[in-house]
Order: structure tokens, then C-alpha cells, then sequence
């Protein structure tokens, strides 16, 4: 193999860990992933030497963090094939973003009782309150695509689910549950007939995945940094600039103005305009050295690397007695996050017997509930896949569903 | 193994045979809890004189078990009886294990001491407790102060 899997470890000093006694064997990277050297050592760097406020600063100190800050931006422009820099929105979060798109694209839109949104069953509660929020406030309607028996996206209703009065499409790029990939070309060419604009939430997507926004056709992407190798508390909203440029403030403060006086304000230019207040400045030049990470490696590599784990844990994982998967069944058309139940043992249960051989699952909803319900189970049990996943740490998934089935068989 | 304190042959075999399980009529209070972060579910019908305490629910072994052993202990005792039972279950769960069980007063309940250490099981063993003891007050019948329930 041409992925060196143990070269890629050796810069995660948390792999070297033991829980429980056991090794530590993480496949829980789709709820959040580790971060290696180079990202802890670039925050490091950046609040032992540089660290000043961003945009206001003439000193030395504040120059440069703005500097790093901006090259932050550049980085993750190039990385999703951006048009510019400018279109990258530093958020706290996808959710953040999310819910930005909502308020700032459904005020732009004029939202009223007719006009109609659509999301699907598939979606992370992110990508389902939000819009009900807006739908709440505006008198819109909330429709969705179903899935399909094998975790697909249902679209057999295309045409009608997506109609004259549809006015914003919002999917998931890749399902935080079924792990299922949407080919999300034939939505963003309907939507584009009736002229609705189409965001995609992509937190299960660019972090494992070659993400090109202008290839996709969409208007806008959110991400979170903590999914792809960067700290907490930064994410990112894409959104093409001229829809940018329309849109009204999400939040007021600091740094979004152009200018103020007591009677009015008159807002900035993107993406200054959806940025108020301090910004989690650190974090975003942790973020920029995540994508160099990845980009040193290739996601391509990566995908490539995620795509041979899946097919090895679903071969495993379909080998052990009672072990039901959720979603597609084969590595075609799906990342390397694998929801599955077993037979007669709640997920916490599983979970619980796993943390104890140090093996770190996510069990429970996974915040998406109506994807659970429509499997017809309150919760799930997962296990995510990253770059530093190997067969080793599978196996022992395994051997830890041979223990839970002897504690509960 | 640390794992052996939280499952305790007790609560697996409450799990696998819970006692009294089923919703039944007739009630004079019933409640419907959930737990937030897992989904986990319960509803717990009473009867005000406690003769009938019935319940059905969704959820992992922990909680599925307790709610068993709850009908086991209060099922046909008196609000008066019920109450030091509650308190002294609810007092184990928030001890953080270093409270040492009366088997007297919480019988097989005592099990339930292993899980005390685990901090995100306790909302798991206290769900179907919460919603008893609000199907009590809707019925009625106060069976002791309100506990805070911390995460």
C-alpha cells in the first residue's frame, strides 16, 4: 500500500495512549477527529508568539496574526476549489453555519406562506431545525426527501419535491449515520430548473473526501474544523460571493460594520459582514494547518485509504453473528462511518462493553433522529473511520462484538 | 474488570427478565420520560394506592433494569414506605460510588452501586425513578423532595 498508515500515526501523540488498560483504538473521528503535531504545534506557535486581535491592530503583533488569520482563509479556498478567498466565512461550527445560511439567505429570499424548503431524512439535526425555524417564522413549508431501504437518498419524487415554489434545497454531502454519499447532481440540476438555491452540508464530506465547490454546482457548503484534523470552534460557510454580497448580516458587532452612527449602519463587504466580533483566531490558523496536512497527503489518497477500511469493516463486521448494518452495504457510494445494531443489546450497552478494551464508539442518535426512526431503532452504534485508521483497530472492533455478545448472549 | 461493577449479573438478569413490564389499566397517573442525549425512553403508570406500578420502555440495559427493580421494590407499599426507598436510590446514583447501599432498604437495588461510577450511565438508571415520581404527583401522591438530577 502506497498510504503509510503508521507513518500518518506517528503524528497523532494521542493514538499512543491506553483507555481502560487497552490500546486506544478511536473510530469515533465522524462525531470528532484527532489532531496531529503539526496543527497543536501551529496553535502553539501562533499564542506563544504572535498572538494579537485580527483587523484592527497597526502592531507588530496584531499584523501578523491578521496575516496568519487570512492566510488561514486562503488555504481553505484552495482546498474546496474556491473562487476566492472572500466566499470562506469563518464560523463557530456547522450548525453555525447552517443556521446563518438560514436566517441570512431566508431573509434575502422573502420567505412567505407558499414558498417551500426542502431537506431530507437523512439530515443531522443541524440541517433539520434551522429550517423549521425559518419555516416557523416565515410561513414557509418544510418538505424532504425519504430514504431508501438501502440508506440512499429517495428521489423518485424529484421532480415534485423539488417544484415552481421551491425556493432553498439543503442535503447532506455525506450522511453522518449511513455514512452514504449523495451523488447530489441530479437535486442541484432540478433546483437549478426552478430556480431554488441548493446548500449542502458537508461536515461528513470534505474532511475524507476531494470536495470541489465549483464542480458540485452548489451555492453554499458548511464544514466544521474539528472533523478534519482542526481544533474546535471554528468551521467554515462557503457561499458564492454574489449570493454573499445580497445577503444580510446573521449577527451584529464588531468588525461586520462599514460604518455606524446612532441613527443606522451600513454592513461590510464578505466575508467581514458575517464575521462579527473577535473570531476564534487560533483555531482558524489551526484549521489552515489541518488542510495542509491533508493536502500534503492527498484526500484523494485518503478517500482511496477510508475506502479499503470500509470494505475490510463491512466484510468483518458482516461476519459477526447478529450484527445488522445500516446503509449501503458495499464501499460504493459510502465514506467509512458504519452505523449498526446487534441483535438484542442496546447501542450503550455495545458502547459501554467496547470503552472498556478501549475501543471508542459513539452510540445513541447521533443527532439525527429521524434517520434512527426510519430504521425503525432509537439509537444506533457507530464506528467512524479516518487517515489513521488501520485493519488492526477493526479486528479489535470485532473481538469487542465477540465480548458483548458473551456478556449479553 | 471495572465493567463487572456496572453490569452485575442482578441488573443483566432484571434486563433480560424485567418484572412487571407492560402498560396496564387502570392508573391514576402516568408519566413519559425521556433521556435527551440517548433517546432512551420510559412511561410509568401508578396507581395512587401503589397496588399496580406498570411501565414500558425503550432503552439500554441499565435503564430497562432499573425500571424493573423499581416495580420489584415499591410496587404494593405506601407512599410513606416508598419515599426513604426513592431517596436512598436517588442518594446511591448521585454518590459517585462512594456511597456504601443498604441491601435492606434497596434490595436488589444495591446492584445499581457499580453504576454510580460511571457518571454518564446515572441519568440511564434514574430515568425510570424521575418518571415514577412524577407519575405519583400526577396521581396525587408526593413520595419525597425533588432531587436535582445533574448530568
Amino acid at each position: 500500500m502506497t498510504f503509510d498508515v503508521a507513518r500518518v500515526r506517528a503524528d497523532f501523540p494521542i493514538l499512543e495512549r491506553e483507555v481502560n488498560g487497552h490500546p486506544l483504538v478511536y473510530l469515533d473521528s465522524a462525531n470528532t477527529s484527532q489532531k496531529p503535531r503539526q496543527v497543536l504545534e501551529a496553535m502553539r506557535e501562533h499564542n506563544e508568539r504572535h498572538n494579537g486581535n485580527v483587523s484592527r491592530s497597526v502592531h507588530t503583533l496584531g499584523t501578523e496574526a491578521t496575516t496568519a488569520y487570512e492566510e488561514a482563509r486562503a488555504k481553505i479556498a484552495a482546498f474546496i476549489n474556491a473562487g476566492t478567498p472572500d466566499e470562506i466565512v469563518f464560523v463557530k461550527n456547522s450548525t453555525e453555519a447552517l443556521n446563518l445560511i438560514a436566517h441570512s439567505a431566508g431573509q434575502m429570499l422573502a420567505l412567505k406562506p407558499g414558498d417551500e424548503i426542502v431537506i431530507s431524512e437523512m439530515e443531522h439535526h443541524s440541517n433539520i431545525v434551522p429550517w423549521q425555524l425559518l419555516c416557523e417564522r416565515t410561513g414557509a413549508t418544510l418538505r424532504w426527501f425519504g430514504i431508501t431501504d438501502d440508506g440512499r437518498l429517495d428521489l423518485a419524487h424529484l421532480a415534485e419535491l423539488v417544484n415552481e415554489r421551491t425556493k432553498l434545497v439543503s442535503v447532506v454531502h455525506m450522511s453522518n449515520t449511513l455514512g452514504t454519499i449523495n451523488d447530489v447532481s441530479q437535486i442541484v440540476a432540478r433546483a437549478r430548473e426552478v430556480g431554488a438555491l441548493v446548500a449542502l452540508d458537508c461536515s461528513q464530506s470534505v474532511p475524507h473526501l476531494p470536495v470541489d465547490v465549483r464542480g458540485l454546482g452548489v451555492d453554499f457548503i458548511a464544514f466544521t474544523g474539528h472533523k478534519m484534523l482542526g481544533p474546535t470552534g471554528i468551521g467554515v460557510l462557503w457561499g458564492r460571493f454574489e449570493l454573499l454580497a445580497k445577503m444580510p448580516p446573521f449577527l451584529g458587532g464588531g468588525s461586520m460594520i462599514e460604518t455606524v452612527t446612532m441613527a443606522r449602519t451600513t454592513y461590510a463587504a464578505p466575508p467581514a459582514r458575517f464575521e462579527a466580533g473577535t473570531p476564534p483566531i487560533a483555531e482558524a490558523i489551526g484549521l489552515g494547518a489541518a488542510v495542509d496536512y491533508l493536502s500534503a497527503l492527498g484526500m484523494e489518497a485518503i478517500h482511496q485509504h477510508e475506502q479499503d477500511i470500509t470494505a475490510y469493516a463491512l466484510k468483518t463486521l458482516s461476519d459477526v453473528p447478529g450484527v445488522r448494518i445500516f446503509g449501503p452495504a458495499t464501499p460504493e457510494g459510502r465514506g467509512g462511518t458504519l452505523s449498526f445494531a446487534v441483535d438484542g443489546v442496546h447501542p450503550h450497552d455495545v458502547g459501554q462493553i467496547l470503552d472498556a478494551i478501549g475501543v471508542e464508539v459513539r452510540v445513541g442518535h447521533h443527532c439525527a433522529k429521524p434517520t434512527c426512526a426510519r430504521f425503525g431503532v432509537p439509537a444506533m452504534t457507530r464506528a467512524s473511520f479516518y487517515l489513521y485508521t488501520t485493519t488492526d483497530e477493526i479486528d479489535a472492533l470485532a473481538r469487542g462484538l465477540d465480548q458483548v455478545r458473551k456478556v449479553f448472549g | 474488570m471495572m465493567l463487572d461493577a456496572l453490569y452485575q449479573e442482578i441488573i443483566l438478569d432484571h434486563y433480560k427478565h424485567p418484572h412487571g413490564r407492560g402498560l396496564r389499566d387502570p392508573f391514576d397517573g402516568e408519566a413519559h420520560h425521556v433521556n435527551p442525549t440517548c433517546g432512551d425512553e420510559i412511561t410509568v403508570r401508578v396507581a395512587s394506592d401503589f397496588s399496580d406500578i406498570s411501565y414500558d420502555g425503550l432503552g439500554c440495559s441499565i435503564s430497562q433494569a432499573s425500571a424493573s427493580v423499581l416495580h420489584e421494590l415499591l410496587v404494593g407499599h405506601s407512599a410513606a414506605e416508598i419515599a426513604p426507598i426513592h431517596e436512598a436510590f436517588v442518594e446511591l446514583m448521585q454518590g459517585r460510588g462512594q456511597v456504601e447501599p443498604d441491601e435492606e432498604v434497596l434490595g436488589d437495588a444495591v446492584a445499581f452501586a457499580g453504576v454510580a461510577k460511571f457518571p454518564a450511565r446515572v441519568k440511564c438508571a434514574l430515568l425510570p425513578w424521575m418518571a415514577f415520581k412524577d407519575a405519583a404527583a400526577r396521581a396525587g401522591v408526593d413520595v419525597g423532595v425533588s432531587p436535582e438530577v445533574k448530568a
